[in-house]
């Protein structure tokens, strides 16, 4: 299918002259285009996600007291709240800035291309991303209100509206998931075939940029793993719809097959995100540090380990939701094999600072923070993978608190290192390094602040999704509360430190200092060419020599090597 | 680290929270190990003048060795907790010692429904005592519940005994408990269930044998019967 | 690999992992419910293989296009392909035609779960035929006026993975009883 919409755009596509706005802007085939699209509308979201936030933080700190800026927060709306949060953070938040923005701003870039192989389907790719967008923004306005049954959806609740009673909000929430799965579907076969078939001459497999590798082996994880759940999306929506009973326990249906289906998407999809992050990450500490990645090859290992690793975990999400007790064993023992090959990564990392020459500019200290938080939410994703603590820990918000101190690295820590280490590239200006650094420990501390109060109460026990704890005596000791009240106050000072993002962002569009071509004297293409790069990016595209990562090389002038230049 | 927060009240709860204090000090130290590197790193090779980078390409063996010995460490870390992960999870879990007294745990939009048994001590019969949101149970009894749900998924869950299972519409799943100390604790909900999600709280009520014969004679339909039965009598 | 080629064994593949979550949720719930062979013995074998006569003939046909696109005979190709699109659309009718006498004998897809995964699973490769009907028809027209000929090799590679999901479909849902 994909043929027919594509094959002719592979060529002559770039013989434009002036163009139109909206054939620039709206309705571009440019990858540069199409990724900034993807950035914007992803943070856009990531507003709508951070205010719901905000809402319900403010419900649990203050039960009852009408919040400003929302109203009262029913029960109903709570539920709603925390659902459509999860699911904007993951799907639309996490998924088009760190695997569509970046994949498809730098993929061409970075690999020497003069755009994606397909243009016209990455254009396509958006368009139903952007659908899937606003039916997601619609589902919140419909008759009942939006979906409220957990962004994991779990049958019977989600299939039937008399129990969920949201029977519009529901159907559009699964509309809006299936459309976005599509979209990163088409994204997808781009970044493949991009990076399989557009390299520069001379780029070999270990001369690829790691976060080129990163997207790349993300996309595959996503299309191998996205197929189930796009099936089982298929089917409770016909649960939900005609009737049929698919997951149904009365008419010969199986809740759990549900739970299966997602999970074997869900794992891998933490995975998908968690790729790209480490890959700019790895770019950004090499500029930074003045040094070669450390083993390059360990790196890329770790990542095939991780990938093929990620699809054998999944029913440790279900250790207590009714499967088997011994297939627990599997899971545990495939789960805990999974933190090798990360821990691997991180050490890589780490070693790589060692011998260095480090400048903590803004990207810098942002990768860093990824590498200091992840660690965290590593760590404690140890006790959730061991079968016998996680009877305890399952479904709290010590589970909750590890999720965050994985996914707020990847999604928020990721996208502030990326845009501000391409930035310059991006819109040829300079960002304010001092503006920066504030938004940082603005950003970085209260984060701390919100999550560690929060392992602490679900190691007391407090279970997720409860709009008010003052019906469970032992959850509503006054310390307990005092934790919840800091939590909040904690998201409120880092919310509000995002202005200076904002502000930044855009001051810098309009008076930053001009950018020049590499600005950080990085090694990669993507700084060889103008910034912001025209379309189709280089008047004549350029020649690979060398891996990406030859900074300090003894016996030169200039402590970095680009990959283009002849010896 | 569990003990601090609620008291450990069934017979595996120590199992559990030993487990959780052994990954605790594994995975606590290679934390801290790797932090302290990490911050030492930076600030030990921050950018000086006149100082080159090294050039470090880490594919030799001696360099290597700074990442294969981590890596031994976690992988043998990892297999402890393994261990004893799955020895925990068979205990509490697969293993189903013989019970004393069985309870039907039924969960619903938004509540619990408790079967005790009466005073023939054995469920699904007349005798039975039906509570709502309040199960009773003796310290030092060995308890079957047999847990179903009447809608969606909810899942039974009691902190302080370390307890976790959902419900399953459609099936009923059968775990064990052995309280070993009296008092009263919360009974949480833990999957999201709908609307009243968050008003599903319950109380496990932990009595002594005596008090539990006390609460049982007062609550027995056959006791209650009785009771009405003989003014009646007389008449 | 070209990129075409590439392409399309990319959008197989994940076609692949959709037709294969339904297969495998199908093939749990039925050794979990014996009672299924009850329901599974209204389907119509004689039917079901009559579709997968006609599915073999069109790949055939398909793969003469494919050759002929390689010796540059676009017309030719266009021939054959034009026989595939019959063979497809016959599929389809047919399909129609069942479904029609097993809606008005009373099995709709609410009927039981085994129904729900019959319609299901056929419908979603009916559509996909249907999909492949259309997009054949345009690489006909265009291989008449010998243009895009790779394009019918890659058409190709989506016919025969249509045809691949039938040939584990119809063993599932017409054979096992």
């Amino acid at each position: 299918m994909a043929e027919t919409l594509t094959a002719a755009s592979s060529h002559g596509e770039h013989a434009h002259g002036e163009m139109s706005f909206w054939s620039k802007y709206v309705f571009s085939t440019d990858h540069k285009v199409v990724g900034l699209q993807y950035m914007f509308t992803g943070i856009f979201m990531g507003l709508i996600g951070g205010f719901m936030a905000y809402a319900f933080r403010m419900q649990l700190a203050f039960p009852g007291v009408e919040v400003p800026g929302y109203g009262l927060v029913s029960p109903v709306d709570y539920n709603a709240l925390v659902t459509n949060h999860g699911t904007i953070m993951i799907f639309w938040v996490a998924m088009p800035v760190l695997v569509a923005a970046f994949g498809n701003y730098l993929i061409p870039l970075m690999v020497g291309a003069d755009d994606m192989v397909f243009p016209r389907l990455n254009r396509l790719s958006y368009q139903v991303f952007l659908l899937s967008a606003i039916v997601l923004i619609c589902s919140f306005f419909v008759e009942g209100g939006g979906f409220g049954g957990a962004w994991t959806a779990y049958p019977p609740l989600s299939a039937q509206s008399q129990y969920n009673l949201t029977p519009l909000g529901s159907s559009l929430w699964l509309v809006a998931v299936g459309l976005e799965f599509v979209a990163f579907l088409i994204g997808g076969i781009n970044f493949i075939t991009t990076a399989m078939n557009s390299r520069a001459p001379g780029m070999k497999a270990y001369d690829i940029p790691m976060i080129v590798w990163m997207i790349v082996v993300a996309s595959i994880m996503f299309m191998a793993s996205v197929g189930p759940l796009l099936a089982g999306a298929v089917m409770l929506f016909m649960d939900q719809n005609i009737g049929t009973a698919f997951f149904d326990p009365d008419r010969g249906g199986d809740p759990i097959l549900w739970q299966h289906l997602f999970w074997f998407f869900g794992h891998p999809e933490v995975y998908v995100v968690l790729l790209p992050a480490t890959g700019l990450v790895a770019d950004i500490i090499t500029v930074f540090s003045r040094k070669k990645l450390f083993a390059y090859r360990t790196v890329l290992y770790t990542v095939f380990a991780t990938g093929v690793l990620s699809f054998t975990v999944w029913a440790h999400h279900q250790f207590v939701a009714g499967i088997d007790p011994r297939m627990a064993h599997v899971f545990t023992v495939t789960t805990l094999l999974i933190s090798i090959p990360i821990a691997e990564m991180m050490f890589v990392y780490i070693a790589t600072l060692y011998g260095g020459s480090i400048t903590l500019t803004t990207p810098m200290l942002w990768a860093l923070a990824f590498i200091a938080e992840f660690l965290i939410g590593g760590v404690t994703g140890v006790f959730l993978g061991a079968s016998g603590a996680d009877i305890y820990f399952h479904d709290t918000y010590f589970v909750l608190a590890h999720f965050h101190y994985t996914f707020f690295p990847i999604a928020i820590i990721g996208f502030y290192a990326g845009i501000s280490f391409w930035f310059p590239k991006m819109f040829g200006k300079m960002m304010n390094e001092t503006l920066g650094k504030i938004h940082f420990w603005g950003t970085v501390i209260p984060f701390n602040l919100i999550f560690i109060p929060l392992f602490v109460l679900g190691a007391s026990g407090q279970h997720r999704r409860i709009y008010d704890f003052s019906h469970f005596p032992n959850l509503s000791a006054p310390w307990q509360q005092d934790l919840r009240i800091l939590a909040t106050s904690a998201l409120l000072v880092m919310l509000a430190f995002q202005s200076v993002f904002l502000v930044n962002f855009v001051w810098s569009l309009w008076k930053g200092r001009k950018a020049g071509k590499n600005p950080w004297k990085s090694n990669t293409l993507e700084w060889t060419a103008e910034s912001p790069p025209p379309h189709g990016n280089w008047s004549e595209l350029p020649t690979v020599y060398r891996g990406p990562y030859e900074y300090g090389v003894p016996g030169r002038d200039s402590d970095y090597w680009p990959q283009n230049e002849p010896n | 680290m569990i003990e601090r927060y609620l008291p450990a009240a069934s017979t595996y709860a120590g199992e559990v929270d030993f487990l959780i204090n052994l990954i605790l000090v594994l995975v606590g130290s290679c934390f801290i190990v790797c932090e302290v590197v990490f911050f030492w790193l930076i600030f030990r090779f921050r950018k000086k003048e006149g100082v080159a980078p090294e050039y470090i390409t880490g594919e030799l063996k001696s360099h290597k060795r700074w990442i294969t010995i981590p890596h031994m460490v976690v992988l043998v870390f990892d297999v402890i907790i393994v261990v004893f992960a799955i020895k925990v999870w068979y205990d509490v879990k697969q293993d189903l010692p013989p019970a004393d007294h069985t309870v039907r745990v039924v969960a619903q939009q938004w509540a619990w429904t408790f079967a005790h048994p009466g005073l023939d001590g054995a469920i699904d019969t007349a005798d039975d005592i039906i509570t709502v949101d309040e199960l009773h149970v003796k310290v030092g009894s060995l308890y079957h519940f047999r847990l179903e749900s009447r809608d969606v998924i909810h899942s039974f869950s009691v902190p302080v005994f370390r307890l976790k299972q959902d419900a399953i519409p459609g099936r009923v799943i059968t775990g064990w408990f052995e309280a070993t100390m009296t008092g009263t604790w919360d009974i949480q909900c833990t999957e999201i269930c709908g609307i009243g999600h968050g008003l599903m709280p319950a109380r496990i009520v932990i009595e002594t044998p005596e008090q539990h014969a006390a609460w049982m004679a007062q609550k027995s339909p056959l006791s209650i019967a009785a009771v009405t039965a003989a003014p009646s009598a007389e008449e | 690999m070209p990129t075409g080629r590439l392409a399309v064994w990319m959008v197989v593949v994940s076609e692949i992992v959709v037709f294969g979550g339904v297969l495998a949720s199908y093939i749990m719930h039925r050794l979990a419910h014996d009672a299924w062979s009850v329901q599974a013995a209204h389907t119509n074998m004689w039917i079901g293989a009559f579709n997968t006569f006609v599915l073999l003939t069109s790949s055939l046909f398909v793969a003469f296009a494919h050759k002929a696109a390689e010796e540059g005979d676009g017309v030719k190709a266009s021939n054959f392909l034009w026989m595939t699109v019959a063979g497809g659309t016959t599929f389809v009718i047919v399909k129609a035609l069942e479904w029609t006498s097993e809606i008005t004998a009373g099995y709709t897809i609410t009927s039981s779960t085994f129904w729900s995964f019959y319609y299901t699973a056929a419908g979603l490769h009916a559509l996909h035929v249907i999909a492949g009907v259309v997009i054949l028809m345009i690489i006909a027209m265009q291989a008449r006026k010998q243009m895009e000929l790779h394009r019918v090799e890659l058409i190709g590679i989506y016919w025969y993975f249509v045809e691949i999901v039938w040939f584990f479909l119809f063993p599932l849902l017409y054979i096992a009883k």
